[in-house]
């Protein structure tokens, strides 16, 4: 019965989504994508969220698995889309589960600043590394779909579906997985760790698990999103990019799935607007929607849906 | 033996001015349990306060006494700290105590945000350039290499910054109302403490060391827009390695950061820019709460 119902939502959010493909303009569509790919990241931030920690650095998966794509792009000749985002999957999916068991017995702060600091680690050696671009960063091709090499409009739609696609089947696996046994721990561990470790599970295991999948991704977004851009920088590295995923998380809540691609979607439609109608104080504007944000829905865009429902998972 | 000295030298006078800056952000976090990113702002803002007003001290024929201007530079961080300190903790801050960590961090990054371009709007993108300050104390000779004098005053105030801070914790019956108020605000407040009050003096101290950083930095280099963002997550790192809320620990991690960066300088420039990070790594990997964090009991 709730498989079904996933299926549907699924279904529902695949069609809604996709005709973004034919009614929205050039403009918009890249900037859903990009929306999307960010949201792909901060789906990964609310993952951990439901276990109680924030991290401040999953701009550590988002540049590694952009730079993973992009150098397999320009060194080893790879264009094919789904080559590419299997490749920094994995490379994001060894690193985190390197990091993961260490970071896995840090909370609050700690855990967000651990996690920052492992960013920034990364954004100070490429910036320092000048055979890969340094602080210039590094260009990428179109990619290739199958064979299949667009160009233009038919090029912007296919990269536009593709990450529809990861977005409605990542959210549906992040659903299912939330609802399992060891979701539903996670969620445990945030109300109470000590009484989760008494009641016989391993708070840490969860912990490292949640944040594989952020790694995973955040790989896989920063995958898309450099193939949208066609350029990567070790700014995808830096702390305010983190920033911005964690804003988003917060904004999306940890209560609903699709509410965290909403989320991105209006953050980059905020920043868009206020960059075109306040070019020199869009950073101001940014900042005061945020507080705004903050303190009208302190649980997040999916409270909204929640109170409706007069549920309160 | 020289780079050696160097090194200790040069992560000296590193070392000063982190500390100067991380003892702010651990003390306004210890008492009101706020991380404060907008640190970093109150710290750019410092720097350009002190390149205006020093400016306009020399404009106003201030090379009759020279060294006037540093008596401009600490009224600098006092006016930012009068002006924005009550602005922010009374206007914003207040009403998010007792909120999640994570969620007030956020609250202060927008904070920074804002702030970044209230910068631009009144002192513009170009860079300020008070260089009389610097040059104002000579050199001093150490073996074969030469220092500006202006280093090792700056060094001078870190200390003299520490030891103030401490005094006043440790030594003086304000001091201890805030220790208690770290400890426990609301048994404070029963036991007749204006926690208010002490929340608002801690965070306009805070924010006055924050401006001081700033406004002893802006002879050195040329303050420009974005100067806030590198600092305060450099001078997060010195107080998660200290322990936050701790004034020995900030001591601590700005020694060991100031250090290790110049020690990576000298020795290994590829791993400048990350070599703060990695000793924060480190110290967390075997302190999980920093070198100075108190034992807390854990609720069940």
């Amino acid at each position: 019965m709730m498989r079904f119902s996933i299926f549907t939502y699924a279904a529902i959010g695949f069609v809604v989504l996709a005709a973004g493909a034919i009614v929205l303009p050039d403009w918009a569509m890249f900037l859903f994508a990009m929306a999307l790919a960010k949201g792909l990241v901060c789906l990964g931030i609310v993952g951990m969220m439901r276990g109680g920690v924030v991290s401040f650095g999953q701009g550590l998966y988002y540049c590694l698995g952009a730079y993973t794509a992009t150098l397999a792009a320009n060194f080893l000749g790879v264009s094919d889309i789904f080559l590419l985002t299997l490749l920094s999957a994995a490379v994001c999916l060894v690193v985190g589960m390197i990091f993961g068991p260490l970071l896995s017995s840090y909370r609050g702060i700690f855990f967000a600043m651990l996690s920052l600091a492992l960013s920034m680690v990364l954004y100070g050696s490429l910036s320092k590394m000048s055979f890969i671009g340094g602080t210039d960063g590094l260009n990428i091709g179109a990619p290739t779909f199958l064979g299949w090499a667009p160009e233009g409009r038919p090029l912007q739609t296919a990269l536009y579906l593709y990450v529809v696609t990861i977005v409605v089947i990542s959210g549906a696996l992040m659903r299912v997985y939330f609802d399992s046994e060891q979701g539903l721990i996670t969620l445990a561990t945030r109300d109470n760790e000590l009484r989760v470790e008494y009641l016989g599970a391993s708070v840490r295991n969860i912990m490292a698990f949640n944040y594989v999948f952020g790694a995973l991704l955040g790989g896989i977004g920063g995958t898309i999103a450099v193939l949208a851009l066609g350029h990567v920088d070790p700014e995808f590295a830096f702390w305010t990019t983190s920033g911005e995923f964690v804003f988003v998380a917060i904004l999306a809540g940890y209560l609903s799935v699709p509410s965290v691609f909403v989320a991105a979607i209006i953050l980059e439609l905020v920043r868009s607007f206020s960059n075109l109608y306040f070019p020199n104080t869009w950073q101001l504007a940014l900042g005061i929607f945020l507080l705004i944000v903050i303190v009208a829905l302190p649980s997040g865009l999916g409270s909204l849906v929640s109170r409706r429902k007069g549920q309160d998972t | 033996m020289d780079l050696v000295a160097t090194i200790l030298v040069d992560g000296l006078i590193y070392a000063g001015w982190l500390f100067i800056v991380s003892v702010g952000l651990t003390l306004v976090f210890g008492v009101l349990n706020i991380l404060n990113i907008a640190h970093g702002s109150l710290y750019a803002i410092g720097a350009y306060a002190s390149a205006s007003l020093v400016g306009a001290y020399f404009a106003a024929g201030g090379d009759a006494f020279p060294y006037g201007s540093y008596i401009a530079m600490i009224l600098a961080a006092v006016l930012v700290a009068v002006v924005l300190g009550p602005l922010l903790e009374r206007g914003l801050l207040r009403y998010f105590y007792g909120r999640d960590e994570v969620l007030n961090v956020l609250v202060t990054y927008a904070v920074f945000l804002i702030l970044e371009d209230v910068m631009k709007l009144i002192w513009g993108v170009n860079p300020y350039f008070v260089y009389e300050p610097y040059t104002l104390l000579g050199t001093v000779e150490m073996g074969s290499l030469f220092y500006v004098g202006y280093d090792f005053a700056v060094i001078a105030a870190a200390i003299i910054v520490g030891l103030a801070v401490w005094l006043t914790l440790n030594r003086t019956q304000t001091g201890k109302v805030v220790l208690a108020v770290i400890h426990d605000a609301e048994i404070s407040q029963t036991m007749g403490v204006n926690v208010k009050r002490i929340y608002l003096g801690a965070f306009m101290a805070g924010a006055f060391l924050a401006a001081l950083g700033g406004a002893l930095t802006a002879p050195m280099i040329s303050v420009t827009p974005g100067l806030g963002v590198n600092v305060v997550i450099v001078a997060f790192a010195v107080v998660i390695i200290g322990g936050l809320g701790s004034v020995p620990g900030a001591a601590i991690g700005a020694l060991m950061v100031g250090i290790s960066r110049a020690a990576s300088v000298h020795l290994l420039p590829e791993a400048e820019l990350f070599i703060i990070y990695f000793v924060m790594a480190i110290v967390l990997v075997f302190r999980p709460e920093g070198l100075f964090a108190k034992t807390q009991a854990r609720k069940i």
